[in-house]
């Protein structure tokens, strides 16, 4: 970063963003991790990076949350610059990252309250952030046992709830899912919602799950080897790929016949009597759909919407399939 | 000032934290103060009077070996203490919870002093031990308080400059094993000085390197406080390498834990 820049620590413009960065770069040796990563996060919501196993999400969020220095790039997280401010930055933020930091010889409720001192808590209110954590998280009954005989799911819930206890406004979420079972991820997820909607504060979320980022995000970056290839809301991003089509299923192939006759640009199949005519999904597209085939006299028995999912977008965008939905291996000891 | 007194605060939580966990699992405290026991008994009653005797002339006090072999395994029990601490911040990194500090508004010396201290409070604990066992199969120091007082802060010297470069093991160790293993060599570098035997029995290659590496000179020290051998430079020499290897285990620590150890 370049020492002639004058900027107070408080960037005037951050003040809806809780998160903006500029050409953020990293590299380790020769291996170009990130080049150049553009992020202009508002405050309050949830923003999920989105891309496979070694694309630099958790160098991207290693950087935002202080643990590493970029080689070049400025960001400003809750309006304080990221290397001049970093300890302002430190107390408006919570990381919890993809390999659960917990105590694992400590308690629930000790490592709780060790977070609790940490933040210079006083006693008491230590204890009733700790308490009201262990419920909200559902692990009271198993406060007073060491985490590691902690189930995947409760470490991970045990370590969201000790990154709550400083209360920060901007949370980090690295790959928060991976590795649950549906149910304890399905659980996740409702408590990130909560998060969003109770206390307002603003989620950073990596993941490689595209059902995930669709589930939770407000905004979607698609990021692949160390870029951003695409940014948007879910809706947008799949508005952006082909393949968007209705379906529609007649009774017998001369209606079949028809119906392709009225619709040129439609694909037939002869098989199961379905024509897939092109549309964006949306209601006067597909209104004028069936207004055609009510004037026609045709016969539809029924039809379906298909709008392309993240699916879609993540081949259309790096031209590979989309990353597996197996547990991601974990790497290397860090 | 506001951040000295949190550095102060946030190092006792750490040190909190440190000293409940060695207390609940005490089992790596007792492997590491085992170890010089079993020596002490070892050489003392196995081979002590074959080396006793080889020995012309102890330079001690009594002229029983035991007290030629106690100051050099009371040394080895605050090497080995300390070099475990390796093992404790190895073991905070690969479970992730270093980063979580690091992420934290905490100050930034309070991981490793909290290690570091709680680490040095064990180690005297475990050296009283030694001392102690010592004490009863037969050594009888001749010092004074003021010797006492010297011999022992010596060996907390000692400790903490192996204790700072420990941490910076566990810090860079790319895992446990790796972490135990490091510091191997060192818990066994007393044994070729003069611990066991006088240099003076050693062929002269092997006496040149036990009298000019660091633990000779402090092995020495300790042994003219307790029994009134002669000590000379040794002091000297002994404090400059605690002093020496502290400043080098503490800058590198810090910086290691400041700018994250590479992965």
């Amino acid at each position: 970063m370049t020492a002639t820049q004058t900027s107070a620590p408080t960037a005037a413009n951050a003040s809806a963003s809780a998160i903006t960065a500029t050409g953020l770069r990293k590299s380790y040796g020769d291996k170009l991790v990130l080049d150049g990563i553009d992020l202009d996060i508002a405050e309050g919501t949830v923003f999920a990076l989105l891309g496979p196993n070694g694309a630099g999400k958790t160098t991207t969020v290693e950087i935002l949350s202080t643990l590493i220095d970029a080689d070049a790039g400025e960001a400003w997280v809750a309006g304080r610059h990221l290397t001049r401010a970093a300890d302002a930055v430190r107390s408006a933020i919570g990381v919890t990252g993809q390999f659960s930091a917990v105590d694992n010889l400590l308690t629930a409720e000790e490592n709780l309250l060790l977070m609790a001192d940490l933040h210079h808590l006083d006693r008491r209110e230590g204890k009733r952030r700790a308490k009201d954590l262990l419920r909200r998280f559902d692990l009271s009954e198993v406060a007073g046992k060491t985490a590691v005989t902690f189930s995947g799911g409760m470490r991970r819930k045990l370590d969201l709830a000790m990154t709550l206890v400083g209360d920060p406004r901007i949370i980090f979420l690295d790959e928060p899912t991976t590795g649950l079972d549906p149910r304890s991820r399905r659980t996740m997820w409702e408590i990130i919602r909560e998060l969003v909607a109770d206390d307002g504060v603003t989620i950073f979320l990596t993941t490689q799950y595209l059902e995930e980022a669709d589930q939770l995000a407000d905004r979607i970056a698609v990021l692949d080897h160390g870029r951003l290839i695409a940014e948007g809301t879910a809706d947008e991003l799949k508005r952006r790929i082909p393949g968007g089509h209705i379906r529609v299923r007649f009774a017998d192939a001369r209606a079949l016949d028809t119906a392709a006759g009225i619709f040129g640009i439609a694909t037939r199949d002869e098989d199961s009597l379905t024509l897939q005519i092109p549309s964006d999904g949306s209601i006067p597209n597909l209104r004028a759909i069936l207004y055609t085939l009510e004037s026609t006299a045709v016969q539809a028995e029924s039809l379906t919407v298909h709008t392309p999912d993240l699916d879609d977008v993540f081949l259309t965008l790096t031209g590979r399939p989309r990353p597996a939905h197996t547990v991601a291996s974990p790497k290397e000891n860090a | 000032m506001a951040t000295m007194s949190y550095a102060a605060r946030d190092s006792r939580t750490m040190l909190r934290r440190n000293l409940k966990k060695a207390l609940r699992y005490p089992s790596l405290t007792v492997t590491v103060v085992a170890m010089p026991l079993v020596m002490l008994l070892l050489f003392n009653y196995v081979f002590g009077s074959a080396l006793g005797t080889g020995i012309s002339g102890l330079p001690t006090g009594s002229g029983d070996y035991i007290d030629y072999l106690a100051p050099g395994i009371i040394l080895m029990a605050a090497t080995s203490g300390a070099l475990t601490t390796a093992i404790s911040v190895c073991v905070d990194k690969t479970e992730g919870i270093v980063n979580r500090f690091r992420t934290m508004p905490i100050s930034r010396a309070s991981f490793l002093t909290g290690h570091v201290v709680g680490s040095v409070i064990q180690t005297m604990t475990s050296v009283t031990l030694v001392i102690g066992v010592a004490l009863l199969m037969g050594f009888r120091p001749s010092a004074t308080p003021v010797e006492w007082f010297a011999a022992i802060g010596l060996l907390i010297l000692l400790t903490l400059a192996l204790t700072w470069l420990s941490a910076g093991i566990g810090l860079v160790a790319k895992n446990v094993e790796t972490a135990s293993n490091i510091p191997m060599p060192l818990t066994f570098l007393p044994f070729v000085g003069s611990a066991i035997v006088p240099t003076e029995a050693m062929p002269t290659g092997l006496r040149w390197f036990a009298e000019y590496q660091p633990f000779t000179p402090i092995i020495e020290t300790l042994r003219g406080l307790w029994l009134g051998t002669e000590i000379g430079s040794s002091a000297v020499i002994g404090l400059a390498w605690c002093v020496a290897l502290s400043l080098v285990g503490y800058v590198w620590a810090r910086r290691t834990f400041r700018t994250g150890a590479k992965r």
